[in-house]
């Protein structure tokens, strides 16, 4: 439908008019010249990628080194020695903290005494359940930043698929214990 | 009287038999090295390395991508029209190795005392032929996309129809500069007559306006829009599965070896290597196939540079641009001949 005269004779757009500049119409022996120009440097274009070989990492043979400060699957960490007799002990005390900051809410933790006969954390108290939902965790690491005690940090591991939902739930052996398959690392600034 | 012995050729009924298996082994050979040549360096063209897992290199991934399809369930939709949709598939894919039949892989040299052609019939009708089996091929693909009561299928099948018309007046326009500087319809014959001097040299511009032809005709990137997966899902081939999807796809890599021999034939001088009038017999084959592979490689490039032709530029280009050039490249090439030769 095209605007009647009297529709163009109310409202002119002025200055507000802008001159859009527009590729030629397809067609013709310009048109033709054109696109067998621009197929030239196109085919140039991804020749030029032949040349410059491929930028494929071979995944599980080759892989990407993450940086030191990479969230990956979370670490609970033991003393490794000190002088009063805390080697070997665990850091974290049951305080949940963690589970408190969880935003994704994946974090389990029940807390239990420590007796002078099994004395297993450093503190009053001890995790006797800790348990992070790997197939929820966001890995934003609040429950780094949350914890007092340092017991918990984020690791470098992000190999995380599994077959079951349910052995995606870590419990707190497998995050007391070295990950199998450290991850390459590169240094920082690199 | 033989069942052959009605068509009065030179070879016995027999060789023409050991040479009709013996062409359609080699066209079944060639098409799952172009799946596996395509994928690698559609890889390398986007800096990846393209299937390495199958075997050394990954060289039996087509193999492999053969074998799933073949072991798959045939099914097909309620909504299709069953013998159609049947037959589709196997009119692509005949016509793709009846064309292959005629491309000449050399000269008639003579085998255990015998006159052999290295081709499957030496037709005098040369570029006919072609045209009459990619006009029957069509039926193919329109069949199967109408016998496949989809809505995808269709749309698919209707843009193939008008792709695959203009397009071939086109291509048969540009082919008729080189039979009238030959002056034979036989494609041995038009291979003997480039002796002098490639028909790429005088006919560059019709040797331009076929390829671009025969990528549209091939439904190959950019003119792929039969197939559009971005908005058609898959063409005309979207209902189909397993060994049918299969002869589909090997009748389109097919036909892109076929268009690529047919390019060579008329072009490229078949199997005659420049500066040497004496090479022997034996070597031919390998002569005209290096020249295909080169054209192959080529199709591959183009698909990895282009992107798809919108379906206006498409239908303008052909009839606007394409078909006066060719109708013009034929034109000149006639008054061209018959001043020299006149």
């Amino acid at each position: 439908m095209s605007a009647t005269p009297a529709a163009d004779a109310r409202w002119s757009p002025g200055d507000d008019q802008i001159e859009v500049q527009r590729a030629p119409e397809p067609g013709g022996a310009g048109g033709a010249y054109r696109a067998f120009g621009e197929t030239l440097r196109g085919l140039k274009t991804t020749l030029a990628r032949v040349v410059e070989g491929v930028n494929t990492i071979q995944y599980p043979e080759q892989k990407v080194a993450v940086y030191p400060r990479f969230r990956g699957r979370h670490k609970l960490h033991r003393f490794e020695d000190s002088t009063d007799g805390q080697a070997g002990l665990e850091k974290c005390v049951g305080c949940s903290l963690c589970a408190a900051a969880c935003p994704a809410d994946c974090i389990r933790v029940v807390a239990a005494e420590n007796t002078p006969e099994m004395r297993v954390s450093a503190g009053e108290r001890y995790a006797a359940v800790y348990e992070i939902n790997m197939s929820r965790c966001i890995f934003c690491g609040y429950c780094e930043v949350a914890c007092p005690f340092d017991a918990i940090t984020m690791g470098h591991d992000y190999e995380l698929s599994d077959y079951n939902r349910g052995d995606l739930i870590f419990t707190k052996e497998m995050l007391l214990a070295e990950p199998l398959d450290a991850s390459p690392l590169r240094a920082e600034g690199e | 009287m033989t069942p052959l012995g009605i068509v009065d050729y030179y070879e016995a009924w027999w060789i023409q038999l050991i040479k009709a298996i013996v062409i359609f082994a080699i066209g079944l050979q060639i098409v799952p090295i172009v799946l596996i040549a395509e994928r690698k360096l559609l890889g390398r063209f986007q800096g990846r390395y393209g299937p390495n897992r199958v075997g050394p290199y990954g060289v039996i991934q087509p193999l492999a991508d053969i074998l799933k399809l073949l072991g798959k369930e045939q099914s097909r939709p309620n909504t299709s029209i069953g013998p159609l949709y049947i037959l589709a598939p196997t009119i692509s894919i005949m016509t793709a190795v009846a064309t292959f039949a005629i491309i000449p892989f050399g000269d008639a040299p003579h085998i255990f005392g015998t006159r052999v052609g290295l081709y499957g019939v030496d037709v005098s009708i040369g570029p006919l032929y072609i045209f009459a089996l990619s006009a029957i091929a069509f039926y193919g693909l329109m069949l199967g996309g109408w016998a496949s009561g989809s809505k995808y299928s269709f749309l698919g099948a209707m843009r193939a129809a008008a792709q695959l018309i203009s397009y071939e007046v086109s291509q048969g326009l540009a082919l008729v500069g080189v039979l009238i500087t030959a002056g034979t319809l036989s494609l041995t014959q038009i291979v003997h007559a480039q002796e002098g001097m490639w028909y790429i040299v005088p006919q560059l511009a019709g040797f331009l306006i076929f390829m671009v032809a025969a990528f549209a005709e091939t439904n190959r990137a950019p003119f792929d829009l039969a197939e559009a997966d971005a908005e058609l899902v898959g063409g005309y081939n979207t209902e189909y599965g397993g060994g049918r999807f299969a002869s589909y796809y090997f009748a389109e890599y097919l036909n892109v070896v076929v268009v690529s021999g047919v390019a060579t034939t008329l072009f490229l001088g078949g199997w005659l290597i420049p500066g040497w009038h004496s090479e022997p017999a034996w070597l031919d084959p390998f002569v005209v196939l290096f020249k295909m592979t080169l054209f192959v490689i080529f199709f591959i490039w183009i698909r990895a540079t282009l992107p798809r032709l919108r379906y206006d530029q498409l239908m303008s280009f052909g009839w606007k641009v394409l078909l006066p050039l060719a109708t013009l490249n034929t034109l000149i090439t006639a008054i061209v001949v018959v001043a020299v030769h006149g």
